[in-house]
């Protein structure tokens, strides 16, 4: 059975109502200045343009846009690893926006990241042990690495590693292997949320499904709420309840799963989806692909209007002109276009 | 795809195949580095024939500079105008003077022995005060970066830009030579280096991603620091220091023939160097001697830094540790 049906019903549109949610993004805006030549004006590159979303407690969010859509500034903002231009995030009730200092390493305890790049981001000099072990040690609950061995044991047990993984190093392991380790080192805080960031799209496509699997095991074992980032639909859909489409720093649309890829409400997500291959010849044959032509618009000038319009086949005038909200379309479906109502 | 049926989760022994399999690969494809690696750190040492002879050169110099008041058969400005100009034992000479005597009629040997002392020491003590200096510099300039960075960093190019002799010749007329001050005035010439190196490795470990995940676990900056970015110091600053070391042993030379350094009958080798140099045509082995000894320690010095840069380097010790597998493996 899909892990999608389990869950979707209970958690798609009132999970938050119920506890109030794990995170919520309220009206977040991340520029980064660049500079402009020789010249003092100073641009801005508008990576995050009025953001606002929320994942649920015990929630898979997805995600999905192409490269340069803002996904990982969205996730690095949510554990308050981007600079926040305006708007706020709250993280378990409580307004992270501007903490700083010892409070927000405490927060680290309760957030965790995974790894796109599982070669990368484990140090080549340290052993399985120390690495799964230093959120302990930084935080102080064991004085050694050494002390959490039994700990470590245990976690590195859950994620499918062998035993005698614990003395060696990163060196020795495949990247599926890696990025199971990645997931023990972010498991041993026992942290609420895990923003996950295209944690498979670096593997090979033979081990992509075990470690997406992994992330659903311990996401029941541990009882953590994931934004899982990724950049295509195809891998989101097994893992998020809800998945949300970035287009060129804004939301384009925010919909159940099943809602997602049964009626989906904004021309770009139509065109993701048209790109998802479905495992059957006759239909696939069948199908139309919606190529999109040209690239996401720079964020330094980004136009005025709504930002797909220029790959958008359904653009109008009024698109041109007028920045399309993200309003509820139907209960828990949100979308931001102006025709989405002719799309359905 | 199925949730109930996780296929990579490698038993125990289906993990020690794997591993065998590997090492087999191993050796197989990579024969003679494989042999090279065989033994762990010290094997490896060992069957590097030339970083064997000169480490042992290396330890014998120490130990000779440590002891050389006990070693040495004569003071190092012992001796009287009567045995001036002995030749070596192999050239005619006595045993009373293996290496024979000076113009002033002081035994060379013993100035060798003695002068390896001060050679070393401000090595060592240039390299550890411009080291350290540079290495702390280099990190703050790095890590913090901004204003900071391009402060720390302008003073830096200053001090590169302006002539380092020009400056030792202006300090050391002010002071008199000494040990001390040609130690103060070398490390003062040579931090820069060491700062410019950390800084770069800074700002390259700082874009790495394992040092963003240190950060966002909730380690301090300290942390980051000592546990993340100083380990990947190590292979290039040992490699850095050791160059550094022969460069400064030969800049100290280099001070006492100007005649700014170390002053005669007080010893070290550049010294001696410098000072057999004005009688080389009437008797050149008070300069050649000093002259081989510079030569063959900073000659060592580097093949021992080559060999510390491949000993640091973690893939180097995965294929250590294949090697240790393998041997495992064929004992079975």
């Amino acid at each position: 059975m899909s892990p999608v049906g389990a869950h979707s019903t209970t958690s798609s549109s009132d999970a938050g109502a119920e506890h109030g949610p794990i995170v919520e993004v309220e009206s977040l805006c991340v520029r980064f200045p660049v500079k402009g030549g020789f010249g003092r004006t100073k641009k801005w590159v508008h990576a995050l343009d009025d953001v606002n979303l929320f994942v649920g407690r015990g929630e898979t969010l997805g995600l999905v846009g192409e490269s340069g859509s803002g996904k990982t500034t969205l996730g690095r903002a949510v554990l308050r690893r981007a600079p926040i231009t305006s708007g706020s995030v709250h993280f378990d009730g409580q307004d992270i926006t501007h903490l700083g200092g010892e409070q927000l390493r405490q927060l680290r305890r309760r957030m965790q990241l995974v790894f796109q790049d599982p070669y990368a981001s484990l140090n080549p000099r340290m052993t399985i042990l120390e690495l799964v072990a230093e959120p302990l040690v930084v935080h102080g609950m064991v004085r050694k690495a050494e002390e959490a061995r039994a700990d470590v044991y245990d976690l590195l047990d859950r994620c499918g590693l062998p035993g005698d993984a614990i003395d060696r190093y990163p060196h020795a392991f495949s990247g599926g292997q890696r990025q199971r380790i990645g997931i023990a080192r972010a498991l041993a805080m026992r942290p609420s949320l895990i923003v996950a960031d295209e944690p498979v799209s670096a593997l090979d496509v033979s081990v992509r499904a075990q470690v997406v699997n992994l992330l659903q095991d311990v996401q029941s074992e541990f009882g953590l709420s994931y934004l899982f980032i990724a950049h295509d639909l195809s891998v989101v859909r097994h893992i998020s309840q809800r998945i949300a489409i970035m287009y060129a720093g804004r939301i384009a649309e925010i919909a159940p799963s099943n809602e997602v890829y049964e009626r989906p409400r904004h021309p770009y997500t139509k065109a993701l989806l048209s790109a998802v291959p479905i495992p059957d010849p006759v239909v696939q044959r069948e199908r139309r692909r919606e190529v999109l032509i040209g690239e996401i618009p720079n964020p330094i000038d980004p136009p005025p209007g709504c930002r797909f319009q220029t790959r958008c086949p359904m653009a109008t005038d009024l698109c041109r002109t007028e920045n399309p909200v993200l309003e509820q379309k139907s209960p828990g479906h949100w979308a931001a276009c102006h025709y989405s109502d002719q799309l359905v | 795809m199925s949730a109930t049926e996780p296929v990579d989760e490698l038993s125990a022994t289906q993990f020690e195949e794997h591993k065998a399999l590997e090492a087999e690969e191993a050796i197989q494809g990579r024969p003679f580095e494989l042999s090279a690696v065989r033994g762990g750190l010290l094997g490896k040492f060992a069957n590097d024939k030339l970083a064997f002879v000169a480490i042992g050169w290396l330890v014998m110099i120490v130990f000779v500079a440590i002891f050389a008041s006990w070693i040495a058969p004569y003071g190092q400005s012992q001796g009287t105008l009567g045995d001036a100009d002995k030749s070596p034992v192999w050239n005619g000479g006595s045993w009373d003077h293996i290496f024979g005597t000076t113009p002033q009629g002081y035994d060379i040997l013993s100035r060798l022995i003695h002068g390896a002392r001060t050679s070393l020491v401000i090595g060592i003590a240039v390299v550890l005060a411009a080291g350290l200096f540079g290495v702390v510099i280099g990190l703050i300039s790095g890590y913090k970066g901004g204003r900071t960075d391009r402060l720390l960093m302008g003073w830096v190019d200053v001090q590169v830009s302006f002539p380092g002799l020009l400056m030792a010749l202006l300090l050391l007329m002010v002071l008199r030579g000494s040990v001390q001050t040609v130690i103060l005035v070398l490390a003062i010439n040579g931090w820069m280096v060491y700062a410019r190196m950390t800084r770069g490795v800074v700002l390259s470990m700082k874009e790495r991603p394992f040092v963003e995940a240190a950060e966002i676990i909730g380690a301090r900056p300290r942390r980051v620091i000592m546990t993340h970015v100083l380990p990947n110091l190590v292979s290039p600053l040992a490699t850095l220091a050791t160059l550094e070391f022969a460069r400064i042993v030969l800049a100290e030379a280099a001070l006492s023939f100007l005649g700014l350094g170390i002053q005669f009958p007080q010893t070290s080798w550049g010294t001696d160097a410098a000072q057999g140099g004005q009688f080389i045509n009437r008797n050149p082995w008070p300069a050649i001697y000093p002259g081989l000894a510079l030569t063959i320690t900073v000659l060592a010095v580097n093949i021992v830094a080559a060999w510390l840069r491949v000993a640091f380097d973690p893939q180097e010790r995965e294929k250590r540790h294949a090697a240790t597998v393998i041997a495992g493996a064929k004992q079975l």
